[in-house]
């Protein structure tokens, strides 16, 4: 028989307010651990959205930069167009390794959904752009022969969501022409499993766009100055400069003033469990009132009245606790779309990334609050005098 | 019966102050206890029994006079002893028995019983088990409080003052809550306590039970009418 067993059974007396209690800290627990696994994967997955782009500078013609960025990310497609020529007169920079032209194009397809949609597709360059998007691996064939070629490269969701296969014909709507699917990619976990990859020189000519760009993707040579490129690429006349880092830091400037936001709704959720506990364990004490001076009178001393109490108060946050971040563990998948349904932009990849780092913060966060606020509940069972008790039980 | 004071009381007076009132609840009380004794303390309600049965356990202080316990000096000493020394003096020498039992209703019989010695000694199961047969509750042992009768539950709370090996035994009406077949087994129980050695001290309006001690202390107005 020890204090923990004692601290134990004691919380077993009401059953359910006990189980009340513990289920406020667990809401708290999984609340917590939740938002700081999507702070995390969030971060995580736009590191590794931009990462994938392969490219670190963006150049699109004039106009909103977060919008370009936006639309970048999503796969979507640009309004405006810069000519050609700007390709050669960005390699002439001495830090670029590598850039390549890109040009994306939308189509209203009246048989996609049940009332149409826009069927974009992306014309690429077929020796440019394979080698900046190494990650991408082939389920079947390959990319196109040339870019003149009326071949397309599917990505794995768009052959899905097509039912095509190499060999297959694609018919591009409003134009009614025919292209050969050549080749579909695996599954990346990007946004270029919903693309449809064309040559980039076919799409001009398909849609009336010669000598235009969307955009140019520029891959920056190692250790080389970006800032001053940047600033060199400003200057250039109808064109601007999308920095994929300042894109990632305005993004995780947003995202963490929303951290803020939903920190403080955690902390609200968390004050909330540890009144929770102090209104149980203080009912627990006063309902103990004889009992307490009883083992006072047997011999026990405050410290250990203290103990005991402030251990019914640690099962009682860990068990929650514990209980907390299995839950937040279970619906980390459900938390993920639900947050996917409500934000504009969400990246790739898990969105809540829980690890052992991150769940073990949050559940200390838990016990230590707690622990706080059991303090006062066993510091008052530990002034229990005996002899109060005993008249109580006189007087009852 | 042995004949060697183990309790010791020299004027004992407890005065309470009710507004401008001074109230006597105990006043000048003397009396002995030798090891092996039991006393019974009798009286009305509100003569002073329980606040005398809580000084001589170190539940509450006197105002005035001595009370030396087992040779150790507890009150009236050169120096007053401090909370923790009499918590201290109150496991090494004292088991207490109340009217209404407090056994906790989650834990066993006996866990009742290694309840006083979890939080500074921890008695082994055999120590339970020899004090649940020596009150006849040993196939309770797995029992929880609201299982048992009134009687077995008074025997569980004896079991549980004994179970630090105490010199001295309080008992508060001890049979309070009992009829008359369960007093005569509390009866017999304490008894058998005062042929091993042990003391007990107790507060009873049961006369039967009284009569039953060695010694009769009639409080009456916070004195010693008879003894």
């Amino acid at each position: 028989m020890n204090v923990y067993a004692i601290a134990y059974k004691n919380l077993l007396r009401k059953k359910v307010r006990t189980a009340l209690t513990a289920g406020g800290i667990m809401l708290s627990a999984w609340v917590l651990a939740t938002l700081l696994g999507f702070n995390k994967g969030y971060q995580q997955g736009l590191n590794r959205d931009i990462d994938n782009m392969g490219f670190q500078v963006l150049l699109t013609a004039k106009g909103c930069p977060y919008e370009a960025a936006t639309l970048m990310l999503k796969g979507g497609t640009g309004l405006r167009y810069m000519p050609e020529s700007v390709v050669k007169t960005v390699f002439q920079n001495p830090e670029v390794e590598k850039v390549t032209p890109m040009l994306m194009h939308g189509v209203f397809d009246p048989n996609k959904g049940e009332n149409g949609a826009v069927a974009a597709y992306l014309g690429v360059d077929a020796v440019s752009y394979p080698p900046m998007k190494q990650y991408l691996e082939f389920k079947q064939g390959s990319w196109f022969t040339d870019n003149n070629a009326l071949e397309a490269v599917l990505g794995y969701e768009a052959a899905e969501l097509e039912t095509r296969e190499v060999g297959d014909k694609l018919l591009i709507p409003g134009i009614d022409r025919e292209i050969t699917v050549v080749g579909v990619l695996k599954r990346s976990g990007t946004q270029d499993d919903g693309t449809i990859f064309l040559p980039i020189t076919a799409v001009q000519t398909l849609f009336n766009r010669k000598g235009l760009l969307t955009g140019l993707g520029i891959k920056v040579k190692k250790d080389a100055d970006i800032s001053a490129l940047e600033s060199r690429l400003y200057d250039l006349p109808d064109v601007q400069v999308v920095s994929m880092a300042q894109v990632k830091t305005t993004i995780m400037n947003l995202v963490n003033s929303a951290r803020v936001i939903v920190l403080g709704i955690a902390g609200i959720a968390l004050i909330i469990a540890m009144a929770g506990v102090i209104n149980t364990i203080l009912m627990s004490v006063m309902e103990r009132y004889a009992e307490i001076g009883i083992l006072k009178s047997m011999g026990a001393m405050p410290l250990d009245v203290f103990k005991m109490i402030w251990l019914e108060t640690a099962i009682l946050c860990g068990l929650g606790g514990g209980a907390g971040i299995g839950l937040a563990f279970v619906t980390a998948r459900l938390s993920e779309a639900a947050v996917r349904y409500f934000l504009p932009y969400a990246p790739n990849g898990a969105l809540v990334a829980l690890d052992g780092r991150i769940t073990g913060f949050a559940f200390l966060l838990i016990v230590a609050g707690g622990l706080l606020s059991g303090v006062y509940p066993a510091w008052r069972a530990a002034r229990v005098r005996p002899l109060e008790a005993i008249r109580i039980e006189g007087e009852q | 019966m042995a004949d060697k004071p183990l309790i010791t009381a020299r004027d004992l007076s407890k005065i309470y102050r009710r507004g401008s009132e001074e109230v006597r609840a105990v006043d000048g009380v003397s009396f002995e206890a030798a090891a092996g004794e039991m006393v019974a303390i009798i009286g009305p309600s509100g003569s002073g029994k329980t606040t005398l049965l809580n000084m001589i356990g170190c539940l509450d202080n006197p105002t005035s006079g001595s009370l030396e316990v087992g040779g150790r000096q507890v009150f009236g000493g050169r120096k007053e002893l401090s909370e923790r020394e009499l918590t201290l003096i109150r496991r090494e020498l004292f088991g207490y028995v109340f009217q209404k039992f407090y056994l906790i209703p989650t834990l066993t019989v006996e866990e009742n019983i290694l309840l006083p010695g979890a939080f500074y000694r921890s008695p082994s199961a055999k120590e339970a088990r020899d004090v649940m047969k020596l009150l006849g509750i040993e196939r309770r042992y797995d029992h929880l409080p609201g299982e048992l009768s009134g009687g077995e539950m008074q025997r569980v709370a004896v079991a549980r003052a004994l179970i630090n090996n105490p010199k001295v035994v309080l008992a508060d009406e001890p049979t309070g809550s009992l009829d008359s077949r369960r007093t005569e087994e509390i009866k017999g129980i304490l008894r058998d306590l005062t042929r091993q050695g042990i003391t007990v001290v107790m507060v009873t309006h049961n006369l039967d039970l009284a009569r039953s001690a060695d010694r009769l202390l009639e409080i009456r107005d916070g004195r010693i009418h008879k003894a």
